[in-house]
């Protein structure tokens, strides 16, 4: 699993019950003048239904732009995406993922419960079960003392963990995360990743993860999938055999088969050093 | 929104009441002092005691028309707002609608719109307090559809992609994000309006119309000689637009605390 491999037969262990199945996709974002941006590049990737996948790379390799087009948030140039056999957009029209942002992106007007209640209250779900599903979340996430808090009230980290609540909160079979960690400091994120193990092993979903983070991505994944630059593609795709999720605990970070997958993927992203810039690969962090 | 925590406290108190009020006083005797002590002419300036007395006498006569043109300024206010916040919400649901409305707005905010007054008498009649009202309100339009049309622009992007993913309907999404997000924007736009509508309607009358407001009175008073009775009522004018201005800003931090 060094340097580039093909990309449709390592990555696709295919059949019809995925959850993701991405097909072929390009996107090129048009300039004013020019040939335009070409963030993906036939991208090809397959998610099992309660795999963990992470897409990590440097800033530009379009793993941001891959999530968005299986949000159905932004639509390909070329290719398919399919989310459980059906196109993106229906899958979101569906309601079939949950999303959280790098950015909180609470509604400062609600309170932390009001802001997980809000998908609920969109789609029509009464009251009383709002209420009910928003206790059971907050419990979920730890925020048990601050349901009546504004979220200017709270910290980054807890700010974050309600836009995970608020994710889970119509129980998606796919979970779709972009960057969720990315500005809190190392010892929240960690704790965050140990408590996102659990949730995910809890609800089962699948997860799409974009990463800036090795040990994150590493910590957190069934496969890591390596993407690098300009124009986006996926580099390779590591396996990591760290087992069972529900098995994940604070251990695993001590141990020997998590190095190994670490310096794998430092490994991979580092062939984009030799390619492109000789100082780094840069946006990653490395530690 | 939630306040800091030194508001309210004593010295802060008497530095944003007491400083005021005594630069007021110090400022009206200083005047009363140059009035007297210089005679200057009551045409030129009278002093504010004379100002002051005539305000205690005719009382009654300025409430009166404190009532006629705030009554005018509040119908105007209303409709201007009503309207100017439902147009830009159809300006933002509708770019093709926004490109129509633009150059009409923007056309409308450079009219000097008092001086359609004379030109509306003459539609509605002069014994009706309808042309003032709609000075008041066309005052009042421009500056809530800007504002509000700026706040309806002002949704974060996460949100915007938010309300995409739970695949709600654009009248959803405007009622969960545009419209609360809007609010402070649109509360801007009225606080400007509240005193725009009382200085449009109380110029409106200048131009004609029914006797009675404060307008008129102010002209009619000056015309006669009675210039302190001039300056009472302008004075009430002064009062009627602080009212109509500590109402708008009530109403804002009224909404705001509510909404967080």
């Amino acid at each position: 699993m060094t340097g580039r491999s093909t990309i449709d037969s390592t990555i696709s262990p295919a059949g019809n019950s995925s959850a993701v199945d991405v097909r072929g996709v390009s996107r090129i974002f048009a300039a004013r003048r020019g040939p335009g941006v070409t963030a993906l590049d036939d991208v090809s990737l397959v998610v099992a239904p309660g795999e963990f996948v992470s897409l990590i790379g440097p800033s530009g390799c379009g793993k941001s732009t891959l999530l968005r087009l299986i949000a159905d948030l932004d639509t390909p140039t070329a290719g398919s995406v399919e989310v459980f056999g059906k196109p993106a957009r229906q899958a979101r029209i569906d309601q079939d993922y949950g999303i959280a942002f790098q950015q909180a992106g609470l509604l400062p007007w609600r309170t932390v419960a009001g802001n997980i209640e809000l998908p609920l209250e969109l789609h029509g779900v009464g009251k009383a079960a709002r209420r009910a599903r928003a206790a059971e979340l907050i419990e979920l996430v730890g925020l048990a003392d601050f349901a009546g808090h504004y979220p200017d009230q709270l910290s980054g980290g807890m700010q974050q963990r309600v836009a995970i609540a608020r994710s889970l909160a119509e129980s998606p079979s796919l979970l779709l995360m972009d960057e969720p960690f990315g500005a809190l400091d190392e010892m929240t994120r960690e704790r965050m990743q140990n408590e996102l193990v659990r949730i995910c092993a809890e609800t089962e979903a699948a997860v799409v993860f974009v990463t800036h983070s090795i040990p994150e991505a590493v910590f957190l994944s069934n496969r890591v999938v390596v993407m690098s630059p300009r124009p986006g593609r996926i580099r390779s795709v590591v396996t990591v055999g760290l087992g069972d999720r529900s098995r994940r605990g604070e251990d695993l970070r001590e141990d020997e088969g998590f190095f190994q997958a670490l310096s794998q993927v430092r490994d991979l992203l580092r062939g984009d050093e030799a390619a492109s810039t000789p100082q780094g690969a840069q946006g990653v962090e490395t530690r | 929104m939630r306040g800091s925590p030194m508001r309210g406290s004593p010295p802060r108190l008497l530095q944003t009441v007491l400083a005021p009020i005594v630069f007021g006083v110090v400022v009206v005797l200083l005047w009363q002092a140059v009035v007297t002590g210089l005679a200057i002419k009551a045409f030129i300036l009278p002093a504010p005691l004379a100002i002051g007395a005539e305000f205690g006498s005719n009382l009654q006569n300025v409430a009166n028309g404190m009532a006629v043109t705030g009554r005018n300024a509040l119908v105007g206010l209303l409709i201007g707002a009503v309207l100017g916040i439902l147009l830009a919400i159809l300006s933002a649901l509708a770019r093709v609608f926004d490109d129509m409305a633009a150059p009409v707005v923007g056309a409308l905010s450079v009219v000097p719109i008092v001086a359609l007054a004379p030109v509306l008498y003459t539609m509605f009649g002069a014994g009706a307090e309808t042309a003032r009202q709609l000075v008041a309100a066309l005052a009042v339009f421009v500056p809530v559809y800007f504002t509000t049309l700026k706040g309806l622009r002002q949704v974060r992007p996460v949100h915007r992609d938010l309300m995409r993913s739970y695949a709600v309907s654009s009248a959803q999404a405007t009622r969960a994000v545009t419209l609360p997000t809007a609010l402070p924007f649109v509360f801007t736009g009225l606080r400007i309006a509240s005193s725009l509508a009382v200085i449009s309607a109380l110029i409106a009358e200048y131009f004609g119309g029914p006797v009675g407001g404060l307008g008129k009175s102010i002209t009619s008073a000056a015309a006669s000689s009675n210039y302190g009775l001039a300056w009472a009522y302008v004075l009430g004018s002064i009062i009627l637009g602080l009212v109509f201005f500590c109402a708008a800003l009530g109403v804002e931090k009224l909404v705001s605390r509510r909404t967080g």
